[in-house]
């Protein structure tokens, strides 16, 4: 029968890797519909109306899938990693705590009114009530991201034994909570968030945009999004290449294994590609069998700020074992040269903007419908990056994964589970992505498709565009 | 492991509990009564989501959509924030209890996905066989969501170590039958005419199972649990004013007052987890014999706790009030929000 702790693992890596889809969706969603609402009051405009109507729709259904699949991660604590909760509860349950309190409640009771109430409500709490839910969805990723960045800073803690059991003491709560690693994440977690939105929004309007079926109202879509993506995506890679540097310091055998390195070597340059040089190497890649473009000195540098001689641990230094290197090592890759990609897309998009010819470039659009779901796609990469990279840990240098799944599981009952999440979820995809698809289809206001372009259609006479 | 930052922390923090309170033992209360707030509010969801199937028009089931639309993600905050507290107070509890039960936690959430999912899917399509699927599931989800959580509150009182036992099957039948009553008072509140008239007679129904099997599980489960002491005045006193609310609602429920009807189910729900908190005091888990003191946190981050609760607690309740207030009034046949 399978083992309990892979099963878990598994587990745990699927639940989070389906939920975390839904809050990118409504933390990302959140800025810009408070925007199209404030818009909406202020300027009467009916394209401000609609684009607040039928964002607020794909929120919703986001926002119900998010609600179910996170009950599940917030139960799986107790069910699958017990000894996890209970030496560390006193650090970790807190914040879960604070998050349903002071976020959840704030964001499901206004999500209420914000989905149900545009006709029953003044405007005034209309628009109080779509800042109190955005703000509901950002508190939520200030809180969990607490409990997340303390695993992989631990700080501000005390270990003790208590019946033969390890407990982590809580000691000292600012220095745990206000963890080294919190800031970095929650900016790249919330851009990453903005970002995808914003790929998406761009995606869906110049789908309509290619197929001649735009309207003022996918233009305007697009050009928000495109406007926002200029924003977020340079910074991204900025913010990140910065955050890298917080890791090689932080967590050391993390930062080889997304780098592959395995000796200890000084004045090691910053591989800018870097592809195994055979084919068995793609599952276990060393650094000296990849085929490498780097910039001579300058991982040093990154890495220490300032010398270029600088010493980066190799994995063969740390007495844990390594983390899945191939894992994380791809996943690094993949999603550094997705954040370039973005960045090309958002400066493709802003030259033709600047032209004056945004809807005019097919080969544009298609490449903004392909990347539509990207961004998603990109956050789940960075999440295993961070996830798996930590392992053998489950709290950095303090306890290991193995050791905090429940004594009692049985492979058998976390076989059924695993089984039934697989399922379940797939389902549960496949729907989210049929009601999204329709909701676009259908809700969206479009016209007919027309074989002169030069139509400019029936937002003729509707004032705002640009 | 401390930084320098750590002289910002007042030391009085963990040198003992915020003003000399009973903090472990109100902890313990909260966290029941914050369950008990769970299963009045996401109660009659669920509730509403068992007479669903009893409804044969679509505006009528639109209606009981409706009625529960805006409210019912709010609701089941409730279970989350529950969670979350029994994690940060009584954490090993919270490990324990959980882990003990797992397959049954899986159930609990099975029916939730369910349940959550069902009423928006049902919404998004207007054929039939779409809307019939959609509809079981809503049923479905809304009978098994309170029937697993019963059988776990049972296992939690009674001390069941497996899957089950008669008694906590039993508190999973007393817990769907009292949503289905909450349910019903619900809809005396919220809707009019014909829905209400025939709601009505099914929460009579169930109030009389509820007592039923309450009574039974109780009887039952106090003969294999010592800890569970059926003729302690407490116990007594609770089943005496559970029999009275009982009473009481089926009374203005007749008599068209809708509210006092709600209330006294209300009533009845915060009674339930009343009782089942007095019966385990001073355990929290008996399976393990853990009691209060032994299985609460340090004093800092139970200060810390509770100065988080204390300050969000009334906030949140503010909430609710300006949610229920914006959608006050009932619901007409084929209404809907939005
Ligand atoms: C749209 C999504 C997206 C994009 C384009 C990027 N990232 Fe990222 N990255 C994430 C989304 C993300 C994330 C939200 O998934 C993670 C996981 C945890 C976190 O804080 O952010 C992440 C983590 C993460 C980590 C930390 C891993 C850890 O904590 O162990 C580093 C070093 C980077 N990223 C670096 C980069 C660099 C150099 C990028 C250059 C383009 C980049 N990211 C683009
Ligand atoms: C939502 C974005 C997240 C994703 C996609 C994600 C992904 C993953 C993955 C892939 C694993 C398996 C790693 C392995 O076993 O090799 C994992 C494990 C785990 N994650 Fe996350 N994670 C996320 C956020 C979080 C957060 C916010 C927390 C804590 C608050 C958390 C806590 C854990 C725990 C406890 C484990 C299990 C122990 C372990 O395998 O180390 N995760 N996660
Ligand atoms: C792995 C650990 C995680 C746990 C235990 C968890 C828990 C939960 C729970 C219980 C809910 C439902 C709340 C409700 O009823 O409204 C939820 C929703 C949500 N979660 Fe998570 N979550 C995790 C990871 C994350 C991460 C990494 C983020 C963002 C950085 C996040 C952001 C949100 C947001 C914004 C919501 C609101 C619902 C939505 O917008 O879809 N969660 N989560």
């Amino acid at each position: 029968m399978i083992d309990p702790v892979i099963a878990s693992r598994l587990q745990f890596a699927l639940t989070t890797i389906v939920h975390i889809i839904f809050p990118v969706m409504s933390m990302g969603l959140a800025p810009f519909l408070i925007y199209f609402t404030w818009k909406e009051i202020r300027t009467e405009e009916q394209v401000y109306e609609q684009l607040r109507a039928f964002w607020t729709k794909i929120f919703a259904i986001s926002f119900v899938v998010g609600t179910v699949t996170g009950i599940v991660l917030e139960f799986e604590f107790g069910t699958n990693f017990a000894a996890f909760s209970t030496a560390a509860g006193e650090l970790f349950g807190g914040p879960l705590a604070m998050e349903g309190m002071m976020a959840f409640m704030l964001e499901a009771t206004f999500l209420g009114i914000f989905v149900f109430g545009r006709e029953r409500v003044t405007d005034r709490l209309y628009m109080i009530s779509s800042v109190f839910v955005g703000l509901g969805t950002w508190l939520s990723a200030v809180w969990i991201l607490i409990a997340n960045s303390w695993m992989q800073t631990p700080r501000g803690y005390e270990v003790a034994m208590q019946s033969g059991q390890p407990i982590i003491l809580l000691v000292d709560p600012i220095a745990a909570y206000a963890n080294p690693r919190f800031p970095w994440m929650y900016v790249h977690m919330q851009n990453a968030a903005v970002l995808s939105v914003a790929l998406f929004m761009t995606g869906v309007a110049a789908y309509y945009v290619w197929t001649n079926r735009d309207t003022e109202f996918w233009r305007k879509t697009m050009k928000i999004g495109l406007a926002v993506l200029l924003v977020t995506a340079p910074f991204q890679a900025i913010h990140g290449d910065a955050y890298g540097r917080h890791v090689a310091d932080t967590q050391p055998q993390k930062f080889a294994a997304m780098e592959a390195q395995y000796e200890t070597d000084s004045s090691v340059g910053l591989k800018l590609l870097a592809f195994p040089t055979s084919v068995e190497d793609i599952t276990d890649p060393h650094a000296e069998e990849l085929f490498v473009v780097e910039i001579p000195f300058v991982a040093s540098l990154l890495a220490s700020g300032d010398d270029p001689g600088a010493t980066i641990t190799g994995l063969d230094e740390f007495d844990s074992e390594n983390p899945p290197v191939a894992i994380v090592f791809w996943a690094f890759r993949a999603m550094v040269g997705l954040g370039f990609w973005f960045i090309l897309l958002a400066f493709w998009g802003g030259y033709r903007w600047l032209r004056g010819e945004l809807f005019e470039d097919d080969l544009l659009a298609k490449a903004l419908v392909g990347s539509s779901v990207l961004g998603i796609l990109t956050v789940e990469l960075g999440w295993i990056v961070t996830e798996v990279g930590r392992q053998p840990w489950v709290i950095q240098g303090v306890m290991k994964t193995h050791a905090g799944v429940s004594p009692g599981l049985t492979g058998t009952e976390a076989l059924i589970t695993l089984a039934g999440f697989v399922g379940v979820y797939a389902g549960l995809l496949t729907l989210y992505w049929y009601v999204v698809v329709r909701l676009i289809r259908e809700q969206a206001p479009t016209r007919p498709a027309t074989p002169n372009r030069d139509v400019s259609g029936p937002e003729k006479g509707v004032p705002g565009d640009d | 492991m401390t930084d320098p930052l750590s002289a910002a922390v007042p030391l009085s923090l963990a040198d003992g509990p915020l003003f000399g309170l009973p903090l472990p033992e109100l902890w313990f209360a909260l966290v029941f009564a914050v369950l008990g707030t769970f299963l009045f509010l996401d109660g009659f969801d669920f509730g509403v989501g068992v007479l669903f199937a009893t409804r044969g028009t679509d505006g009528e089931r639109e209606q009981l959509l409706a009625a529960i639309g805006p409210f019912w993600d709010g609701n089941e905050v409730w279970l989350v924030v529950f969670g979350g507290m029994l994690f940060a107070v009584f954490p090993e509890v919270y490990a324990t209890l959980f882990s003990r039960h797992y397959l049954l936690m899986f159930a609990i959430l099975g029916g939730l996905i369910l349940r959550g999912l069902a009423p928006e899917m049902y919404e998004q399509r207007h054929d039939e066989a779409w809307q019939r699927r959609w509809g079981q599931a809503f049923v479905v989800g809304s009978i098994a969501s309170p029937f697993f959580l019963g059988v776990f509150v049972g296992n939690w009182l009674f001390g069941v170590d497996g899957m089950a036992s008669i008694a906590s099957l039993l508190v999973g039948l007393a817990v769907v039958s009292l949503t289905v009553v909450d349910g019903a008072a619900y809809l005396g509140v919220k809707t009019r005419g014909d829905v209400r008239l025939e709601t009505r007679s099914f929460g009579y129904l169930a109030q009389v199972v509820y007592l039923l099997a309450a009574v039974a599980a109780l009887v039952v489960g106090s003969r294999s649990a010592a800890h569970v002491d059926l003729f302690s005045l407490p116990t007594l006193g609770l089943l005496g004013v559970t029999v009275v609310l009982a009473g009481g609602y089926v009374a203005a429920s007749r008599a068209e007052r809708h509210y006092l009807a709600f209330a006294a189910v209300a009533g009845q729900v915060y009674g339930l987890v009343a009782l089942v908190a007095t019966l385990l005091f001073p355990l929290v888990d008996p399976v393990t014999g853990l009691e209060i003191s032994d299985a609460i946190v340090s004093t800092l981050p139970l200060n810390l706790s509770s100065i988080g609760a204390a300050l969000l607690l009334p906030l949140v309740v503010s909430y609710f009030v300006v949610l229920y207030s914006a959608f006050s009034g009932p619901v007409d046949e084929g209404e809907s929000y939005g």
